[in-house]
C-alpha cells in the first residue's frame, strides 16, 4: 500500500491521541509528510518518534497560532495537499435546558470555528502550491450529526454545522476554478482511548461498552485505522471527482433502525 | 497492489462504461474477476474485455432483471471459483420520457433492471457472499451503482430517479439485515454524477433527436458547468470509490451511500 501518498504535505488538527493519531499512522504509512497539531507534548512526541512526522502545539480556535502554524508550513515544506480538520471536544457539553453557555461557546469555538480556521488556512497555503490550487480537505464530522444527542447539544449541533461548512468551503473551491476538494467523513463510535477512559469511568463499564456497541447494527465500534482508511481514501488521487460530499463510516447506524 | 489478492468479483454490466472501469480495476487490485452483460460470449466484445483482465477473469452473459439469470449465474461463479466476494450491480439503463407518454413496459423494465436486480443478486448470491465474507477480514462487500438521481430528478426522468432511489434504500435494508443478523456482508451504495459513459453519450444523441440541444457536445458543456468541479468524471474515477469499499480498509463502512459527483448534489 506505500506511496499512495507519496510526495504529498499533510496537516492533521488534533493528532496526539485517537482518530488525529491513527490518521497521522496511516496517512506516513501512505508516503505523506505530516504535521499535526495538539496540545499534549508527551503523546506528540512519541508519535513523532514514531512516525517520523512532526508537531505543532496550536489549539485550532487560536487564530494567531494559525499564522506561525502555516508559515512553518510554507517553510519547511512548500506545500500542502492533504488537510484533515480532525480536532473536537465535548467537555463540559450537556442538554439544552442544562448547557452553560461558555461551555457551549468553548465547544463552538472548537469544533466548528476551529474547523472553518483549518479550511481557510489550509486553502491559503494550497493556493500557492507549484503546480496551482490543489488538495484535498477532510472534516471529521460524527454520525451525530444525523442522530443528535439530547445530552450533548453543542457537540450534536458543531457536528451538523460543519457539513454545512464543508459543502460551502467545496462549492467556493469549485466555482473559484481550485482543484481543491473538500469531504466530510461521519464516524461512529470509535473505540479511542477517550471513548474506553469514558466507558472504564462507568460504574459498570460492561454495560457502558454494550450502549456503545449497540448503537451501531453491526454491534461493535469502529477502529481507529478504519477511520484513518477512509480518510486516506479520500486524501488520495483516487478521490479526485469526489468533493461536497459526506461519507458515513458507522456500520449501518445512519442506515435505520434496528427494528421498531 | 494486490488488496483484493484472492477474492472473486462479480461486476455486471462489465462490458463497457463505469462497469468496465470497475472490472478493470479490481482485477489490477488482484481480484478474480466475472464479468456480466447481456452481450453473447462470442461477441468479439467480451474476448477483448477477458484480455485486459488477465487469466483469472471469466464472462457470464445474462440479464439482470431475470431471477433464472441470476440463479444460473451464482451457481456458475459457486462452480468456477467457489466464492464470491464483490458483488458490483453496476449494468443499468436510461428510460426517458414524459410521464403521461411513456409506456408501462418502459417503467417496468427501468425498476427491473436498476431496482430488481440489487434484490435478486442479494437474495441468490447470499450464501456465497456469506461464506466468502466468514473467511475474510472485512467481509463480503456489496456494491450498488446508483446514481445522483437517487437524490435528485429531472423532467422526463421518473423511471430512472425511482430506481436509483429504490436501490439506495434497498441498500441501507439490506445492510442493516445482514449486520442486525451478524452476516459479514457489508452493503452500500455508490452515487455518480455525470460520467463520460456510452450510457449518457446515447441518452445525449437521444436528447438532440428530440430536439432539446443542438449537438451533444453542448449538452456535455451543459453538465460540466452545472458540476462544480467544472467537468465530468472519467469511469476511473468511480472505480476507485467501488474498489475502496470492496476491500478490508471499508470493514466498518455498510448501508452507507457515497457520493461521487464532483459537487453536483452540493449545489
Amino acid at each position: 500500500m506505500a506511496g499512495k501518498l507519496d510526495g504529498k504535505v499533510a496537516l492533521v488538527t488534533g493528532g496526539t491521541s485517537g482518530i488525529g493519531a491513527g490518521a497521522v499512522r496511516r496517512l506516513t504509512e501512505d508516503g505523506a509528510k505530516v504535521i499535526f497539531t495538539g496540545s499534549k507534548k508527551e503523546p506528540a512526541e512519541a508519535l513523532c518518534a514514531e512516525t517520523g512526522a512532526a508537531f505543532e502545539s496550536h489549539r485550532v480556535q487560536d487564530v494567531e497560532g494559525w499564522q506561525k502554524l502555516s508559515d512553518r508550513i510554507r517553510s519547511e515544506y512548500g506545500r500542502l495537499d492533504i488537510a484533515f480538520a480532525n480536532a473536537g471536544m465535548e467537555a463540559g457539553d450537556g442538554s439544552v435546558e442544562d448547557v452553560d453557555v461558555d461551555n457551549w461557546n468553548r465547544i463552538i469555538s472548537v469544533n466548528q470555528t476551529g474547523v472553518m480556521l483549518t479550511i481557510q488556512n489550509a486553502i491559503r497555503i494550497m493556493k500557492d502550491n507549484a503546480e496551482g490550487a490543489t488538495g484535498s480537505i477532510i472534516v471529521n464530522s460524527s454520525m451525530n450529526a444525523k442522530l443528535a444527542m439530547g445530552n450533548f447539544v453543542a457537540y450534536s449541533v458543531t457536528k451538523a454545522a460543519v457539513l454545512a461548512l464543508a459543502k460551502s468551503s467545496a462549492m467556493h473551491c469549485g466555482l473559484s476554478g481550485y482543484k481543491i476538494r473538500v469531504n466530510s467523513i461521519l464516524p461512529g463510535v470509535v473505540a479511542t482511548d477517550m471513548i474506553l477512559n469514558i466507558m472504564n469511568a462507568q460504574p459498570d463499564p460492561e454495560a457502558a461498552r454494550g450502549m456503545y456497541e449497540g448503537m451501531h447494527p453491526m454491534k461493535r465500534m469502529a477502529k481507529v485505522e478504519e477511520v484513518a482508511a477512509l480518510v486516506a481514501f479520500l486524501a488520495s488521487d483516487e478521490a479526485a471527482f469526489i468533493s461536497g460530499a459526506d461519507y458515513s463510516i458507522d456500520g449501518a447506524a445512519t442506515a435505520g433502525t434496528m427494528g421498531v | 497492489m494486490s488488496r483484493l489478492e484472492g477474492r472473486v468479483a462479480l461486476v455486471t454490466g462489465g462490458l463497457r462504461g463505469i462497469g468496465l472501469a470497475t472490472a478493470e480495476r479490481l482485477a489490477q487490485d488482484g481480484a478474480k474477476v466475472v464479468v456480466s452483460d447481456l452481450s453473447p460470449e462470442s461477441d468479439p466484445t467480451v474476448a477483448e474485455v477477458l484480455g485486459r483482465l488477465g487469466e483469472n477473469a471469466s464472462y457470464i452473459s445474462f440479464n439482470v432483471a431475470e431471477e433464472q439469470g441470476w440463479k444460473d449465474a451464482v451457481a456458475t461463479i459457486s462452480e468456477r471459483y467457489g466464492r464470491l466476494d464483490v458483488l458490483v450491480n453496476n449494468a443499468g439503463i436510461d428510460g426517458t420520457g414524459k410521464i403521461h407518454e411513456m409506456d408501462f413496459a418502459v417503467w417496468r423494465k427501468v425498476q427491473a433492471v436498476n431496482c430488481d436486480a440489487a434484490f435478486l443478486s442479494a437474495k441468490y448470491a447470499y450464501a456465497l457472499l456469506k461464506s466468502a465474507g466468514e473467511q475474510t477480514a472485512g467481509g463480503a462487500s456489496i456494491i450498488n451503482v446508483s446514481s445522483v438521481m437517487g437524490f435528485v430528478s429531472f423532467p422526463e426522468s421518473s423511471a430512472y430517479s425511482t430506481s436509483k432511489g429504490g436501490v439506495r434504500l434497498f441498500t441501507k435494508a439490506a445492510a442493516l439485515e445482514f449486520a442486525t443478523e451478524n452476516v459479514p456482508i457489508r452493503v452500500n451504495s455508490v452515487h455518480p454524477g455525470f460520467v463520460e459513459t456510452p450510457l449518457l453519450t446515447e441518452g445525449f444523441d437521444r436528447m438532440v433527436e428530440r430536439g432539446v440541444a443542438e449537438k451533444a457536445e453542448d449538452l456535455v458543456g451543459l453538465v460540466a458547468t452545472s458540476t462544480p468541479m467544472n467537468r465530468l468524471a472519467r469511469p476511473e474515477e468511480v472505480a476507485a470509490v467501488i474498489a475502496f469499499l470492496a476491500c478490508d480498509d471499508a470493514s466498518y463502512v455498510t448501508g452507507s451511500e457515497y457520493v461521487v459527483d464532483g459537487g453536483y448534489l452540493t449545489r
